[in-house]
């Protein structure tokens, strides 16, 4: 730690250079915070899936409606502690086709399911109360300026009113919300009350989309599920039962492999900047040379001058990283403020952080060996006599 | 020696040196060939899924949903709206004299991409006997067309290379009905290559509905009067209420929000990259400045102008950014163009597929942006070095 003014002397010999490359060093991070954060936020949904929660949909295809007749026989299934429904209402608000998703939901049996879910009690109770009720997530909320206590004008693209009309209207008498931003993306939506939504709609009544289980014990996982699915089978509304995580993965690589696509993106990004660091700190190094052999003149070992090398761009890397990393973190909030509700939120996670301390060693390797094996390889005599 | 010439010369010196600085103009061109590279290939993915949508459909043909509703899935149409809208004289009809109008139902169903076990939202449109002659850029190109009232399909070639099951001769199970596929079909590339096609009262009945999704037909009058006409003749009847638009109109809708969404993410990752590559730039252009301090005091001392200078250091800029453009786009070229992805579009909440599409126009405007990152690059290391002070500069050597 004594040679690290040493160390930062020699970094910033040339002003210039060095902060041109830190600042590159720093977009690259920048980067990689960024799109590291859009990963992890399509995944976000398996890994805010809670062990014990099933997911019950129709076999065919997750659009086909569900009997609500199924829920007393769910409930029955051992190894089932609760069960909550909801229906998809195909929400149409201001004119834009599904602008945020609206469940049709039974108030108390859905936010049992969900405890990750904040809500005061009052409005819970509320929401329990009110048939035309409805809970908005925060980030929805404060997207379109909504306030506890006012209408909530929202039509459908499905489902009609007896008179026909596609138009709802819903007292908004509560907002969710979540503390772990991972689970926040899943209260980007509204909730409204099933026991009206039912007896109103025009067609599809005792009707539900999709059913979600609370289990005891999550290593019987599988074997509720096969059962439930053999219980519904040959039925008219055959069903499929998946764990939480299994059904969040599974519609996350619907919208293809992201994951795949972001990885290409960010070795390209680190390439460019293996390649310019690089060049740049063997430039650096071979202006140094006889400074580096009167270093060896003065008793330094070939290996301590070899680690001042090595420490060198490690330095660099680890000080460009950390800004960058630390100005994605910064920037999170304001871009989580901009989309509002229309993509889950972004948010650096511990393997983000993991993954980029890796990175930025494996680069400062790569970056300060070349030049580092150089100088341990030097002798005294040639490098001070200017032979290279 | 006139201002032209010396910039001439002077360029071509430098030119030359350039070789000799392979380093460091190697980081401008990988710089920016990382950054051309990446745009050009994501905004590809962009182009390729716009034109996927934007050539589905014909200007002459409308698309029929109930009205309030923005995609088919959210439809509904009743077997007796469907006769009433087929006898509207605004239809176009055939030599036989029957409507050139075909009632449709689309569900989805299950199917893995090849290689994974995950299902995927496919979509299975049932149609009537009119819909091949409506949609007429639609070929069976392998096997032939479904037979009517069977349990036959024809797959799209994008959707038939995209999941599994789905060859010529294959059977699929969706609910309790077993399908064989009998054809391939091409359509231009459009949404339709990512369907699965079958006789629609079949379709129905296997899938237990009673109603269709939506119809589409050809206008017997293609202008905005025999449209009008369609429309005004359909909001007098009173079974009716149902929204009409030219294909083009509604396909192109639902290709807005997913489009914009990539090309967020491509020109944003790109400006970050041009921002970084720009510090590379300059770097590299600093130091080639450096390392021909003595060389450029000389050419001052000797009556070179400071323009001269300034100029030739740009136009090395420029040269090797372009250079790292080319590279870019030809790798984004060779890399993506033509390559078929698949992905969920929000809009109908059903599987697309599309080919990336790296177009002039793309390629065009990468190489614009290399020039604009070599400019910012060069221009200040420029500046500096026809500011040098001749005397200083020569007793550095």
């Amino acid at each position: 730690m004594k040679y690290l003014p040493l160390l930062w002397a020699q970094l910033f010999r040339k002003k210039t250079r060095t902060v041109l490359t830190l600042l590159s060093v720093i977009v690259a991070f920048l980067l990689f915070g960024l799109l590291q954060a859009v990963q992890v936020a399509f995944e976000a949904g398996a890994d805010a899936a809670d062990a014990k929660r099933l997911l019950t949909v129709a076999r065919y295809s997750i659009i086909e409606p569900l009997p609500m007749a199924y829920l007393r026989r769910l409930e029955a299934v051992p190894g089932v502690v609760g069960v909550a429904s909801a229906d998809w209402f195909g929400a149409k608000y201001q004119n834009e086709s599904n602008a945020f998703p609206v469940f049709a939901v039974d108030p108390a049996r859905y936010l049992d399911m969900y405890p990750e879910f904040t809500i005061a009690p009052a409005q819970r109770e509320a929401f329990v109360k009110t048939r035309t009720g409805a809970v908005a997530g925060r980030r929805l909320a404060d997207r379109f300026g909504w306030r506890v206590g006012q209408k909530l004008p929202i039509a459908s693209e499905i489902h009609a009113r007896a008179d026909g009309s596609l138009d709802w209207e819903f007292d908004l008498v509560g907002i969710i919300d979540a503390e772990d931003p991972a689970v926040q993306g899943n209260t980007d939506v509204v909730l409204i009350n099933v026991a009206y939504f039912d007896e109103a709609r025009q067609l599809g009544r005792g009707k539900t989309g999709w059913y979600i289980l609370r289990i005891a014990d999550s290593e019987q996982a599988r074997a509720i599920s096969s059962e439930i699915d053999r219980m519904f089978a040959n039925s008219p509304d055959e069903t499929k039962t998946q764990p939480e995580k299994e059904f969040a993965i599974g519609f996350a690589k619907q919208i293809g492999d992201i994951g795949a696509m972001v990885t290409r993106i960010l070795i390209a990004v680190f390439f460019t900047i293996l390649i310019l660091t690089g060049n740049t700190m063997a430039q650096a190094i071979r202006e140094r040379i006889p400074e580096l052999a009167i270093l060896k003149t003065l008793g330094f070992s070939d290996g301590a001058v070899t680690a001042f090398v090595l420490g060198e761009a490690l330095l660099m890397i680890l000080l460009g990283g950390g800004i960058g990393m630390a100005v994605a973190v910064s920037l999170m909030p304001g871009l989580n403020g901009a989309t509002g509700g229309r993509f889950p939120p972004l948010f650096v996670d511990a393997s983000t952080w993991l993954m980029a301390g890796l990175i930025a060693l494996g680069l400062a390797l790569a970056v300060g060996l070349p030049p580092a094996l150089r100088v341990h390889r030097l002798r005294i005599v040639d490098a001070l006599a200017g032979h290279r | 020696m006139g201002g032209l010439n010396q910039v001439l010369q002077i360029t071509l010196i430098n030119l030359q040196n350039v070789p000799r600085r392979l380093g460091t103009s190697l980081v401008v061109v990988v710089g920016i060939a990382g950054v051309v590279g990446v745009l050009v290939s994501v905004l590809a993915m962009a182009e390729g899924f716009r034109h996927t949508l934007a050539s589905t459909g014909r200007p002459t043909r409308v698309i029929m949903l109930r009205a309030g509703s923005d995609s088919e899935l959210s439809s509904g149409l009743a077997r007796d709206q469907a006769v009433v809208l087929g006898s509207l004289p605004g239809i176009a009809r055939d030599a036989a004299g029957r409507p050139l109008l075909s009632a449709e139902l689309v569900v989805m169903v299950d199917l893995p991409r090849k290689g994974e076990t995950d299902p995927n939202n496919v979509p299975f449109r049932g149609v009537q006997p009119a819909a091949l002659a409506i949609r007429d850029e639609v070929r069976v190109v392998e096997g032939r067309p479904f037979a009517r009232g069977v349990r036959e399909v024809i797959v799209g070639r994008k959707a038939s290379r995209q999941f599994t099951g789905l060859e010529i001769g294959s059977r699929i199970a969706f609910r309790d009905s077993d399908w064989a596929v009998v054809g391939i079909f091409e359509s231009g590339g459009d949404v339709h290559e990512s369907e699965i096609w079958a006789d629609t009262e079949v379709a129905m009945s296997a899938f237990r509905r009673s109603g269709f999704q939506s119809a589409t037909a050809v206008l017997a009058d293609g202008s905005d009067a025999g449209l009008a006409g369609l429309k005004a003749a359909i909001a007098r009847d009173r079974r009716l209420s149902i929204n009409v638009l030219r294909e083009p109109e509604y396909y192109a809708k639902q290709a807005t929000i997913l489009s914009k969404l990539i090309d967020v993410l491509g020109y944003s990752v790109a400006i970050f990259m041009a921002i970084g590559a720009t510090f590379g730039a300059l770097n590299c252009m600093y130091s080639a400045i450096a390392s021909r301090q003595v060389e450029i005091a000389t050419l001052r001392a000797i009556g070179f102008g400071g323009t001269p200078v300034v100029v030739s250091v740009m136009i090395e800029a420029l040269v090797l950014a372009l250079l790292g453009g080319a590279v870019g786009g030809a790798l984004a070229y060779v890399y993506c163009d033509g390559a078929t992805l698949s992905t969920l579009n929000f809009s109908t909440f059903s599987q697309v597929a599309f080919d990336f599409r790296v177009t002039r126009a793309l390629l065009a405007q990468g190489l614009l942006w290399a020039l604009v990152i070599g400019a910012a690059g060069g221009l200040l290391p420029a500046i500096r070095a026809a500011r040098l002070p001749v005397t200083a500069a020569l007793r550095t050597g």
